[in-house]
């Protein structure tokens, strides 16, 4: 058969849809302990269990964001973690009108052969995972696969390698409940052009959908996490609106109109980049049979990381820090952001990292 | 580069939107001189170029006929014939709104080893060709694909080198200036039922969608010309609004919205049946990112062959007929057809050859 159907296939629909709302998205906190702990010791906080789950809880619990949003996505830990007053992280977002949502690869290893490629690990007991991760709440998963634009980058291995073990994933989660976020990221590192991203990441997104289909992946129960088309880092920027066009035209080109949402990752961008192109991208007009939403991390919570700092005094303004954000971002959902949002500290600065690794 | 642009880009884009315009499609006239003789012997007419001459004649002088239309597709011959005042068929289509296409393929080929599959050849000097044929007017081609269910049918070698050869097909068209209908048809033959159908169609279509992506095909300048998502000839039939969902289903899940429109061919389904399935696609309420239309051959001009009879004495009569059938198919595009509209017994005759070959 084409798709398989799961005994999940309605939920799976129902779940990728409600994800793709109009005026939401997804607040990306999945940062693994050793990646928070970078976090964190950039504003001088110690990396422990106990001040993980605090700012965890100083996001989930501000006033007014949860409506902004429709998921988050989290850390293993994360999931079984409580607010101060015993409440489950999970029972806190689900109250809240938010699908809790679970990382699931085990980060990327070396291709040999290749020029420095990878491809993403996490198959082995996936499925028994997912299950796990199903009964303690969690409705959808994310897996990053990673790509770089180079010389000879992609090639056609490391295209192939991380479509197919993206595909090999998705149908897993799918088999045991899970809407599966099919992330290949195209690292943003490099001095190439706008149209040099767009090529290359239209050839990344046709053999994703080949590979889903291949594994009889129900695409109406899915959801795609891509970067945004834009010019290396190392070259000059462009406008939103430019941002827009190429990558809504990547899109259009190459995902099928049977996926409910794409969720763009935020890759180096600052908050208000993110937030601006995402913008423009909803105003475009074109076909965009998908809503356009946002799976952001970094560029949600870095101005609220920084007026927070770890200090218990501080929670109250670094809420207000990240509503901000949140309210913007779901505007720009919707092709309303005034551009007006109050910049909190650095919400102007890049968060690119060469060769950032999660 | 991703997608090829060439100098005629602009040009085949726009071609491509018209030729989808709402409420038009396309008369596929293009048989070849062996297959027109089959359709001259049923109603006892010499096969020979006058006659062949005449029948096109009377089709596309039919009085308001051509606003139902945004192309025809013509076989070699016909490209160069003329109207009995000395019009070239050509000169009169363009100058009523029509876009003169060309059949390019060469028909199909046993693949040694397979049971009974074949592929389509035609790509040798195709380049040439086509610069021909555009000079002479054309600015659309056509190539048909074709491929079976079977126990152990489409095999892998089928559906890839099917893809691979429209794929080629359609750049070397794209080089030339014109717009490559991409056909390929999935055969009725045989006792499946509908699930079967949309399982192997929607896996030719991801194949065919891959290997665009793969040879840089420009999609906002193509069009796709598919088969309805039916049950087998040996199986029972069902509803237009069964059809209707399946067949939009598969396309949504392979077809990108790139696509400007979808141009399905009729098979062996009778004119009303042919019409009645392509009204129900357009009334289902699911979104659709490309139109959806006719480019029908046998489910155009069945009854209007019979009411002609070869005879002079028939042509209004017949050409009356032809303007119902474009009529009905061009309300079908709206959603607009009511059944029953033309109480023609012949409209309702199955047109379903077994083995069917061009």
């Amino acid at each position: 058969m084409a798709s398989f159907t799961s005994k999940y296939a309605d939920e799976l629909i129902a779940n990728a849809a409600y994800i793709g709302t109009p005026g939401k998205g997804i607040l990306a906190a999945d940062e693994s302990t050793g990646t928070i702990g970078k976090r964190l010791s950039s504003i001088n906080v110690e990396n422990v269990e106990s001040n993980r789950r605090a700012l965890r809880e100083l996001l989930f619990t501000t006033p007014g964001a949860l409506p902004c949003l429709s998921g988050v996505i989290l850390f293993e830990e994360t999931l079984y973690q409580k607010s101060s007053n015993g409440t489950p992280f999970v029972d806190i977002l689900k109250e809240g009108g938010v699908l809790p949502g679970i990382k699931v690869d085990k980060g990327t290893v070396e291709l040999p052969g290749t020029n420095g490629e990878t491809t993403t690990q996490g198959l082995d007991g996936l499925g028994e995972r997912c299950k796990k991760y199903y009964d303690a709440g969690a409705r959808f998963a994310k897996w990053r696969a990673v790509l770089k634009i180079g010389q000879n980058e992609p090639s056609e291995l490391a295209i192939h390698e991380n479509a197919y073990g993206l595909a090999r994933y998705a149908a897993i989660c799918q088999e045991n409940g899970l809407v599966p976020i099919v992330e290949p990221e195209i690292l943003v590192d490099g001095s190439h052009d706008i149209q040099k991203c767009a090529e290359v990441t239209e050839r990344v997104l046709a053999a994703c959908y080949k590979a889903l289909s291949d594994h009889h992946v129900m695409l109406e129960g899915t959801l795609l996490k891509p970067n945004m088309v834009t010019p290396g880092s190392e070259s000059g920027k462009v406008a939103p609106e430019v941002v827009a066009e190429y990558t809504v035209r990547a899109l259009q080109r190459t995902v099928p109109a049977a996926v409910p949402a794409v969720v763009f990752l935020s890759g180096g961008q600052s908050e208000e980049e993110a937030t601006r192109n995402l913008n423009a991208m909803n105003r475009l007009k074109t076909k965009k049979p998908w809503s356009l939403s946002f799976s952001f991390g970094r560029a949600l919570q870095q101005s609220t990381l920084k007026t927070w700092g770890g200090k218990e005094e501080n929670v109250k303004k670094a809420q207000e820090a990240f509503l901000v954000r949140c309210k913007a971002n779901s505007e720009a959902t919707l092709g309303a952001y005034k551009g007006d949002a109050q910049l909190g500290e650095g919400a102007a600065e890049s968060l690119h990292v060469k060769d950032y690794k999660y | 580069m991703s997608a090829f642009v060439g100098k005629y880009a602009d040009e085949l884009i726009k071609t491509a939107k018209y030729i989808a315009t709402p409420g038009k499609g396309i008369l596929a006239a293009d048989e070849s001189t062996g297959t027109i003789g089959k359709r001259f012997s049923s109603i006892n007419v010499e096969n020979i170029e006058s006659n062949r001459q005449a029948l096109r004649e009377l089709l596309f002088t039919s009085p308001g006929a051509l606003p139902c239309l945004s192309g025809v597709i013509l076989f070699e011959e016909t490209l160069y014939q003329k109207t009995s005042d000395g019009k070239p068929f050509v000169e009169f289509l363009q100058e009523n709104g029509v876009i003169p296409g060309i059949k390019v393929d060469k028909g199909v080929v046993d693949l040694a080893g397979t049971n009974g599959e074949t592929t389509t050849q035609g790509l040798d000097s195709l380049g040439a060709r086509c610069q021909e044929y555009y000079k002479a007017g054309a600015r659309f081609a056509k190539w048909r694909a074709v491929l079976k269910i079977g126990a152990t049918e489409p095999s892998e070698l089928s559906i890839q080198e099917n893809a691979k050869g429209l794929a080629r097909y359609a750049i070397i068209c794209q080089e030339n200036g014109l717009v490559p209908i991409v056909e390929p048809e999935v055969l009725t033959d045989g006792s499946h039922d509908i699930k079967k159908c949309a399982a192997v169609t929607e896996t030719v279509l991801s194949a065919v969608y891959k290997a665009l992506n793969d040879h840089h095909v420009l999609l906002e300048g193509t069009l796709l010309k598919p088969n309805m998502v039916t049950p087998g000839s040996d199986s029972a039939k069902v509803a237009p609004e069964v059809i209707a969902e399946y067949t939009v289903i598969a396309l949504r899940r392979t077809v990108p919205p790139a696509v400007p429109g979808i141009v399905f061919l009729s098979g062996g389904q009778s004119e009303e049946e042919a019409t009645q399935n392509l009204n129900a696609m357009n009334k289902l309420e699911l979104l659709k990112p490309w139109t959806l239309t006719f480019s029908f051959g046998r489910a155009l001009q069945q009854s209007t062959l019979k009411a002609w009879g070869g005879k002079k004495e028939n042509v209004a009569k017949a050409q009356a007929t032809f303007l119902v059938r474009c009529k009905a198919n061009s309300d079908a595009t709206l959603g607009k057809y009511v059944a029953g509209a033309s109480g023609d017994s012949a409209a309702s005759e199955s047109l379903f050859v077994k083995g069917y070959s061009y």
